[in-house]
């Protein structure tokens, strides 16, 4: 699994130029690429469009290869690409284990075997026995957590990361960069991380920063 | 605050519990044999089940794909409101136009198939009830959309939808599975009100459903109004009616408990099951469209000379039926009808939202509210007209205009309701350190700031008041014509023409007002800016 992207280039809705100048980056299986830049550069729309999600009127160009399959003519769904956004997101209606079992990928076959694997995603996430919890009862870091295991139990083919820290304490940071970036190698699938804080790109093997294009910027 | 539950304990409320009182009070003398003997009684009764759960489910299960659909497209949202305003009746009596042997439908397979006479298919009044069914689901779906809408601006659709999406479920899982579970919340009591209604509606079944046996309300109807005194057996089948529907009601609960653990269970499964596109799309068509021939096919048939049978367009178009005018008595009725129960029941609402806000809290008035919507009409209205009488309320306007404020009221409070306590306090904490008096803030800011929603809410109102069927005919002994009795009653005659002239009266009159709503307050608004105080 590696994820390339070839000149990838953003257009803002009623804008004539792109926001940034064209991307090329490529990310090998079990790596963290981050681009850092200022907010309003385009990184949270970039990642939308790699996932399929840009709000209607942005332009993606350019090409995104997954494993050497074009993912731009994909519909989401299809793109096996998993997301985690600045906010958890966690279906507030749903136990902390029935989020996991809504992400758990369908290769899972069989109500016990199911069962066991949402189990041990809690476990690896430092959370066992949270099964029955609502999720309103977690803190933002334990939310943070329980998002990415939900990602990563769907078995996608690369990983997408939308400001993961940006909402969690300052404390808590630190400790939750290190969970990600090991669950990622244990995974073994490419991830692009954007963000605005430098010090993210301490957990990524290459890191690029990003500019606007143009004074407008 | 007490004086204002009070009052609407004593206008809403305590109308509802004596008419159901005394509803049973007539029951309790009734020969039993003789109303179990009732012919038609158990085809009625299946009748009734068939077409009320029917109707309910059959809604219910196209507001979801079609809830999706519309979330999307904020210009087809936009056609709910005039469907919304289109009363039972006149959708009927269109409707009718449309399926019978001789309707658009039957002309159009002629001209294809060379038919020369109109086919022997026995719509509407089918013996199933599947043309009472449709009408009724043409009706209900625009209705649960909008409330389907109303209950997603609670939740993150946008953000679980991408959620969902990136976990590899195809869109309508997604919505499916954990977005309309959400929502459902906020549907519960729409669907009771449903569920009631089909339960009981008469005037969509005097025109759509079959005659022999017809419905149990219509057979209700039918009972009250007989020449001879059979109001005691009429009395027994009522309160029948106002039990099944509460038994009906515990069931869909215990369905809805049964419908959850199901739905979890196959969320848990993880199935990410495929895109569709077409489930949306076509069904709105057909909703819509029908909905859209039903209107042109009535308006057509009232400016009709003449229109052979396997013609597809009538022979030359003519307004003398309309020049007649003697529908212009009748539709003023049902105009001044409805603006004094609006006021009413306009005025009744500001009261109570006000009260709450000068209270800080709800005034827990739930239950009353929504009890006449709950309830069947014709389990408590004959009461009702009893209960008046007694209170020395002759049958007659009086009488239809309370009655009418019992359906108009919980609409009108509903709508404006939101609008009400959304309003930013900061402006009337503004007026107050002004030195603006919770009167002068209520005159002077609330009520011009709210006056968008205010109209629309009168609107809302206004389209329930001259939809109304029942609560014309029982509490007016019959001597009230409105455009809606007069539709229902000339819909089974012989001459099209005349029907499709009250039927279609009855439909512009609720949409003008819809349309005034709108236009209104954009005129107010100019003219504000540079008004000395």
């Amino acid at each position: 699994m590696t994820l390339e992207l070839h000149d990838l280039c953003l257009t803002a809705p009623g804008a004539a130029a792109p926001l940034f100048a064209p991307l090329s980056l490529r990310i090998a299986p079990g790596e963290i690429a981050c681009l850092t830049g200022p907010s309003g550069v385009g990184k949270s729309s970039l990642i939308a469009g790699i996932a399929g999600q840009l709000p209607r009127g942005f332009v993606l160009s350019g090409q995104v290869r997954l494993n050497g399959r074009d993912l731009l003519a994909l519909p989401p769904e299809r793109r096996g690409v998993g997301v985690i956004f600045q906010q958890a997101l966690l279906f507030p209606h749903l136990s902390v284990g029935d989020n996991l079992a809504f992400g758990l990928s369908p290769e899972f076959r069989g109500r016990t075997a199911r069962r066991a694997a949402v189990s041990e995603a809690l476990e690896r996430a430092g959370l066992p026995g949270y099964g029955a919890r609502d999720p309103a009862t977690l803190s933002g870091g334990q939310r943070a957590r329980v998002a990415l295991m939900r990602a990563l139990l769907a078995q996608p083919g690369a990983l997408l990361l939308d400001e993961p820290f940006a909402a969690l304490d300052p404390a808590l940071r630190a400790g939750m960069r290190d969970f990600v970036a090991e669950h990622l190698r244990a995974a073994a699938i490419p991830a692009l991380l954007v963000s605005h804080d430098a010090q993210d790109a301490a957990v990524a093997r290459q890191s690029l920063a990003i500019a606007p294009l143009g004074a407008g910027g | 605050m007490i004086w204002l539950r009070a009052l609407v304990a004593m206008l809403i409320g305590a109308p509802v519990l004596v008419g159901v009182g005394l509803t049973l009070a007539a029951a309790w003398g009734a020969d039993w044999t003789k109303v179990l003997a009732l012919p038609g009684l158990w085809g009625g009764l299946r009748l009734t089940l068939i077409t009320g759960i029917g109707a309910t489910v059959l809604s219910l299960a196209l507001s979801v794909p079609l809830g999706l659909w519309i979330m999307g497209r904020p210009w087809a949202a936009r056609w709910l409101a005039p469907m919304l305003a289109v009363p039972h009746a006149a959708l009927a009596i269109g409707l009718a136009f449309l399926i019978a042997p001789s309707g658009w439908f039957g002309r159009a397979l002629a001209q294809v198939l060379g038919w020369a006479v109109p086919p022997a298919w026995p719509l509407p009044g089918d013996p199933y009830g599947a043309a009472l069914v449709l009408g009724l689901v043409l009706k209900e779906l625009p209705f649960l959309l909008l409330m389907t809408l109303a209950s997603a601006s609670q939740v993150d659709v946008t953000g679980q939808m991408a959620v969902g999406r990136s976990l590899g479920y195809a869109p309508g899982r997604v919505w499916a599975r954990v977005i309309w579970p959400q929502l459902y919340p906020g549907l519960r009591l729409p669907v009771f009100i449903v569920l009631a209604y089909g339960l009981s509606v008469v005037d969509m079944a005097l025109i759509l459903g079959p005659s022999h046996p017809p419905t149990l309300a219509v057979q209700i109807l039918r009972l009250y109004t007989a020449p001879e005194m059979r109001q005691a057996e009429a009395s027994v089948l009522a309160i029948g009616l106002v039990a099944m529907t509460a038994a009906l009601a515990g069931i869909w609960w215990l369905a809805e408990r049964a419908c959850t653990a199901f739905g979890l269970m196959a969320l848990r499964r993880g199935r990410r099951g495929i895109a569709r596109r077409w489930p949306g799309s076509v069904v709105m068509a057909a909703q819509g469209g029908l909905f859209v021939a039903a209107m042109a096919v009535l308006a057509l048939w009232s400016v009709t000379g003449i229109w052979r049978f396997p013609d597809l367009w009538p022979e030359g178009l003519s307004l003398a039926l309309w020049a007649r005018g003697d529908w212009i008595a009748v539709a003023l009725r049902s105009l001044w009808l409805g603006l004094a129960s609006v006021s009413l029941a306009l005025t009744l609402a500001v009261a109570v939202l006000e009260g709450e806000h000068r209270a800080g809290r709800p005034l827990r008035l739930g239950a009353i509210i929504v009890a006449p919507l709950l309830l069947p009409q014709i389990g408590f209205l004959q009461g009702l007209t009893t209960g008046f009488l007694w209170l020395g309320l002759p049958a007659g306007p009086l009488a239809v205009i309370w009655a009418e404020v019992l359906f108009v009221f919980p609409y009108v409070l509903l709508s404006l309701g939101g609008p009400w306590r959304a309003l930013d306090p900061d402006q009337l904490r503004a007026a107050a350190s002004l030195g603006a008096g919770p009167w002068r803030q209520l005159w002077r800011v609330r009520l011009p700031l709210l006056a968008r929603p205010i109209a629309a809410a009168a609107a809302v109102g206004f389209a329930v008041s001259v939809a109304q069927y029942l609560a014309v005919l029982l509490p007016g002994a019959g001597r009230v014509a409105t455009l809606t009795t007069e539709a229902v009653a000339l819909a089974s005659g012989a001459d099209r023409r005349v029907a499709a002239v009250y039927g279609l009266a009855q439909a512009v009159l609720p949409l003008l007002a819809f349309a005034l709503a709108l236009a209104l307050p954009a005129y107010g608004r100019g003219g504000s800016g540079g008004r000395a105080p």
